[in-house]
C-alpha cells in the first residue's frame, strides 16, 4: 500500500467516476455496476426504513396512555407491519445489499461481483417484494406479528397475510442472490496476493452472512409457501383439524429466522472491525479470532432456533439442549467485543463520527447480547418470554447494534460513495442524539418487561404509564437523530467539501482508488503484498 | 480481456470464448459459474428440505395413514415418469458432451430430446393430477374419495397435501427447466456454444439433474409407502 494518496480536495475537477459516467434513469435501472446497485439499494431501504419507522411512531403514540389511543386491531396491524418491514425490508438487506455490495468487490480487488446481472435481479426482486408489502399496508396491513404463527395466520386472521407473505417470500430470493454473489466473489474474484488471511474482516463477516442467507432463506421461502397454500386451500400440514401440528411451523420458521438474526448483526460487526481499527490506528487485535468467530457464529446460528420455543410446546430436554447451544453463541460474540476493546487499548483513538457510532455499537450490543443470555436460560425465559424484556433485548441488538453499525458505516464510507464530506459537527451531534434517544426508548422497556408488561398489547395497567411515556419520548428523540443525517447527507451531495481518496488515512484497497471510484474500480488489477490493517502512525500515510 | 458484446443478428466467430469484462481469465469465469450453480443447488436442497422434513415428521406420526394412501397412487404412471426423467438426464448429459465437442447438430438434437422427455413428464403428471381431482383426492378443495379407509381419511389429507406441494414444486422446477432449455436451444442454433464456451449448457444441465434427483426421492416416498411395509 505504498501509493496511498494525499488529501487534495481543490485539485480535482469532476473526474470521470461511476456516478457521472452515464446519465438518465435508464443508466440506473439497467445498470450492472455493483456500486450503482448499492446506491439503488441505499435509496430503497432508506424509504422502507422510514415507512417502518412511521408505524413505530404511531404505536408509540398509542402507548402514551394506558387504555391506548387506537383500537386493538389497529395496534396489532401497526406493530406487525413495523416488524415485517424492518426485519425483511430494512435489516436483512441493510448492510449486505448496500455497503457490502459497494465494497466487497473493491476490498478483494475485483472489478465487480461475480454475477453483476444477478445482482441487479436481486434489487428488482427486493422492489417487487417491497411493493407487495406496501400493498398489504395500504389495504389495511397484517395482524399476525412478523412471525406469521400458524394457525392464526393460516386460518383465523382476516388481514392481508397472503400479500405480506409473498412480499417476504420475494424479498427472500433477493437476499439469497446477494449471499450467493458474495460467496462466489470472495472465493473466485480475489486479486493476486489477496489471501484469505489478508481479507478485511468486513469481507469475512459478509461471507459468513452469505452462508446464512444461502442456507437459511430457502427454508423460510418454503415455509411461507406452505402457509400460503394452507390459507388458500383451507387445509394443510399446520392444521390441527387433520392432525397437523402448528409447532412444526414454528420450527421451520425459526430455523430461518434465528440465523436471520445473525444476518442482521454479522455485517454490522464487520463494519465495526473496520472502523475501530482505523480510528485506533492499530492493527485489529487477534485477526484470526475475529475472522473465525464470524464463521463460528454462522455455524452455531443454525442450531439454536429452539430457544424461541421454550414455552410453546418443546420438551424439557430439547429446551435444555437449545439453552446450552444458545450459550455457546455468546462465546464468539464476546470474542469480537473483547478484540475490539483490545484494539483500542494503547491505540491513538480519535473521536470521528464513525467511531462514535462504533462506541455506541459496542456498548449497546454488549447489553443486548448479555440480556440474550437471560433469555437463553430456561427458567428466566419462562418469566420474561413474551414481555417487553424480549422487545428491549432484540432492539438493543438490532437497532443498538445493526442500525448503529449501518450509520457508522455510512459515515465511514460516505466520502468513498459520494466523494463528499458531511458536516462534522452536525454528524457528531446526530450520533449523540441517536445514542441518547435509543437508550431512552428501550432501556425503560427492560424494566417494563421485568415488571411483567406483556408485548403486543395495545393497552396496559396504569402503573406502567410513566415508563411508557419515557419510551415514547425517547422514540421521538431517536427519530430526530435519524432525520438529521438524512438532511446533511443530501446537503453534502452538492455542498460537502470534496473528500479525496482517503480522508481517514485508512488502510484497505478501497481507500487507494479515487472517490467516487470509476466503474471498474481499478485501472489495473491490484497486487496485494500486505495484511489488512497495516496501520502505522498517521503521519506516514497522510503526511 | 476480450470484450464480447455481439450485436444482435450477427454471427459470432467460431470458438468464441465470451469472457465477461470483470473476469481475468475464462477459467476464472467457469469456476465462478460452477461454484455459483452449486451454491444455488444447495439453496434448492434446503427449499425442498423444508417439505421433506415435514414429510418425515408426519410419516413418523401417522405411519399407518400414510401407508394406506399408497393404493390411491398410480404407481405405473409414477414409475413411467421416473423412467422418463432418467432418460432425460441421459440426453441432457449427452447435450453437455456435444457442446464440449463443438458438435452443434448433436447439441440441438439432445436438447430437443431432453425437452421432449420433460414435456412428456409434465403431460403424464397432468393426467395424474386430473385423476386425483376426479377421484376427490385433493385435500381442502375436493376431498370425498377416501372411502377405502375412512379411519385414515383425516390424516391421509396431510400426505396428499404434501403430495401436491412436493410434486407441484417439482413440476414448477420442470417448467422452469424447459424454459431454460428453450433458451439454450436458441443459443445453440445461433452457434454460441463451442469447446471454449459451454458454461450455460453445463450449468443448466446441473439444474436439470438436480430436478431429476428430487423426483428420484419423491417417487418412493410418495408412491411406495404401503408397498414397502
Amino acid at each position: 500500500m505504498a501509493t496511498l494518496a494525499q488529501r487534495s480536495p481543490e485539485v480535482e475537477a469532476e473526474e470521470v467516476n461511476y456516478l457521472n459516467v452515464e446519465h438518465g434513469w435508464k443508466s440506473w435501472l439497467l445498470t450492472t455496476d455493483h456500486k450503482r446497485i448499492a446506491v439503488l439499494y441505499i435509496i430503497s431501504i432508506t424509504l422502507m426504513f422510514f415507512v417502518g419507522g412511521l408505524m413505530a411512531v404511531l404505536f408509540r403514540i398509542n402507548l402514551l396512555v394506558p387504555e391506548g389511543l387506537f383500537s386493538a386491531e389497529t395496534y396489532n396491524r401497526l406493530f406487525s407491519m413495523h416488524g415485517i418491514i424492518m426485519v425483511f425490508f430494512f435489516l436483512v438487506p441493510s448492510i449486505p445489499a448496500t455497503l457490502a455490495n459497494f465494497l466487497i468487490p473493491i476490498m478483494v480487488g475485483a472489478k465487480d461481483l461475480a454475477f453483476p446481472r444477478i445482482n441487479l435481479l436481486s434489487w428488482y426482486l427486493y422492489i417487487a417484494g417491497a411493493l407487495l408489502a406496501i400493498y398489504a399496508v395500504v389495504r389495511g396491513g397484517v395482524d399476525t406479528g412478523w412471525t406469521f404463527y400458524a394457525p392464526f395466520s393460516t386460518t383465523y386472521s382476516n388481514s392481508y397475510v397472503l400479500a405480506a407473505a409473498f412480499g417476504v417470500f420475494t424479498a427472500g430470493f433477493s437476499s439469497i442472490l446477494t449471499g450467493l454473489n458474495f460467496i462466489v466473489t470472495v472465493h473466485k474474484m480475489r486479486a493476486p496476493g489477496m489471501t484469505w488471511s489478508r481479507l478485511p474482516l468486513f469481507v469475512w463477516s459478509n461471507y459468513a452472512t452469505g452462508l446464512i442467507q444461502v442456507l437459511g432463506t430457502p427454508v423460510l421461502a418454503i415455509t411461507l409457501l406452505l402457509l400460503a397454500f394452507e390459507r388458500i386451500a383451507h387445509v394443510g400440514i399446520f392444521d390441527p383439524n387433520i392432525g397437523g401440528d402448528p409447532i412444526l411451523f414454528q420450527h421451520l420458521f425459526w430455523f430461518y429466522s434465528h440465523p436471520a438474526v445473525y444476518i442482521m448483526i454479522l455485517p454490522g460487526m464487520g463494519v465495526i472491525s473496520e472502523i475501530v481499527s482505523c480510528f485506533s490506528r492499530k492493527r485489529i487485535f487477534g485477526y484470526n479470532f475475529v475472522a473465525f468467530s464470524s464463521m463460528a457464529i454462522a455455524v452455531l446460528s443454525f442450531v439454536v432456533w429452539g430457544h424461541h420455543m421454550f414455552i410453546t410446546g418443546e420438551s424439557m430436554y430439547t429446551g435444555l439442549a437449545f439453552s446450552i447451544l444458545s450459550f455457546m453463541v455468546a462465546v464468539p460474540s464476546a470474542i469480537k467485543v473483547f478484540n475490539w476493546t483490545a484494539t483500542m487499548y494503547k491505540g491513538s483513538v480519535s473521536f470521528d463520527t464513525p467511531m462514535l457510532y462504533a462506541f455506541g455499537f459496542i456498548g449497546l450490543f454488549t447489553i443486548g447480547g448479555l440480556t440474550g443470555l437471560h433469555l437463553a436460560t430456561l427458567g428466566t425465559d419462562i418469566a420474561t418470554h413474551g414481555t417487553y424484556f424480549v422487545v428491549a433485548h432484540f432492539h438493543y441488538v438490532m437497532v443498538g447494534g445493526m442500525v448503529m453499525a449501518f450509520m457508522g458505516g455510512m459515515h465511514f464510507w460516505w466520502p468513498k460513495i459520494t466523494g463528499r464530506m458531511y458536516p462534522e459537527a452536525w454528524s457528531k451531534f446526530a450520533a449523540l442524539i441517536v445514542f441518547i434517544g435509543f437508550n431512552l426508548t428501550f432501556f425503560p422497556q427492560f424494566i417494563l418487561g421485568y415488571l411483567g408488561m406483556p408485548r403486543r398489547y395495545h393497552a396496559y395497567p396504569p402503573e406502567f404509564q410513566a415508563l411508557n411515556v419515557l419510551s415514547s419520548a425517547g422514540a421521538s428523540i431517536l427519530g430526530i437523530g435519524y432525520v438529521i443525517p438524512m438532511v446533511y447527507f443530501i446537503w453534502s451531495l452538492k455542498n460537502g467539501p470534496r473528500a479525496g481518496k482517503n480522508p481517514w488515512g485508512a488502510a484497505g484497497l478501497e481507500w487507494q482508488i479515487q472517490s467516487p471510484p470509476t466503474t471498474f474500480n481499478f485501472d489495473e488489477t491490484p497486487v496485494v503484498t500486505e495484511e489488512a490493517y497495516n496501520y502505522g502512525p498517521l503521519e506516514e500515510i497522510v503526511g | 480481456m476480450a470484450e464480447t458484446v455481439v450485436p444482435a443478428g450477427t454471427e459470432p466467430a467460431v470458438e468464441e470464448v465470451h469472457l465477461r469484462h470483470h473476469f481475468a481469465t475464462p477459467a476464472q469465469q467457469m469456476d465462478a459459474a460452477t461454484l455459483g450453480m452449486w451454491t444455488f443447488l444447495i439453496t434448492e436442497v434446503l427449499f425442498f428440505g423444508g417439505m421433506f422434513a415435514s414429510y418425515a415428521v408426519y410419516r413418523n406420526m401417522y405411519l399407518d395413514a400414510f401407508a394406506s394412501t399408497s393404493q390411491y397412487m398410480n404407481v405405473v404412471l409414477g414409475g413411467t415418469n421416473t423412467a422418463v426423467l432418467i432418460c432425460s438426464s441421459l440426453t441432457m448429459v449427452l447435450a453437455v458432451r456435444a457442446a464440449q465437442l463443438s458438435n452443434r447438430r448433436h447439441l440441438i438434437l439432445f436438447l430437443i430430446l431432453t425437452m421432449i422427455f420433460g414435456v412428456a413428464f409434465l403431460v403424464i403428471k397432468g393426467f395424474e393430477y386430473h385423476a386425483k381431482w376426479v377421484e376427490g383426492l385433493v385435500p381442502g378443495l375436493h376431498w370425498s374419495g377416501y372411502t377405502e379407509h375412512p379411519e385414515f381419511a383425516y390424516h391421509a389429507q396431510i400426505l396428499f397435501f404434501l403430495y401436491f406441494c412436493m410434486t407441484g414444486m417439482h413440476a414448477l422446477h420442470m417448467v422452469v427447466g424447459i424454459g431454460l432449455l428453450t433458451f439454450l436451444l436458441v443459443q445453440a442454433y445461433r452457434r454460441v456454444f463451442n469447446a471454449n464456451y459451454f458454461a450455460p449448457v453445463e450449468m443448466i444441465g446441473l439444474y436439470w439433474h438436480f430436478v431429476d434427483i428430487v423426483w428420484i426421492f419423491l417417487f418412493p416416498l410418495l408412491y411406495l409407502i404401503g408397498h414397502r411395509r
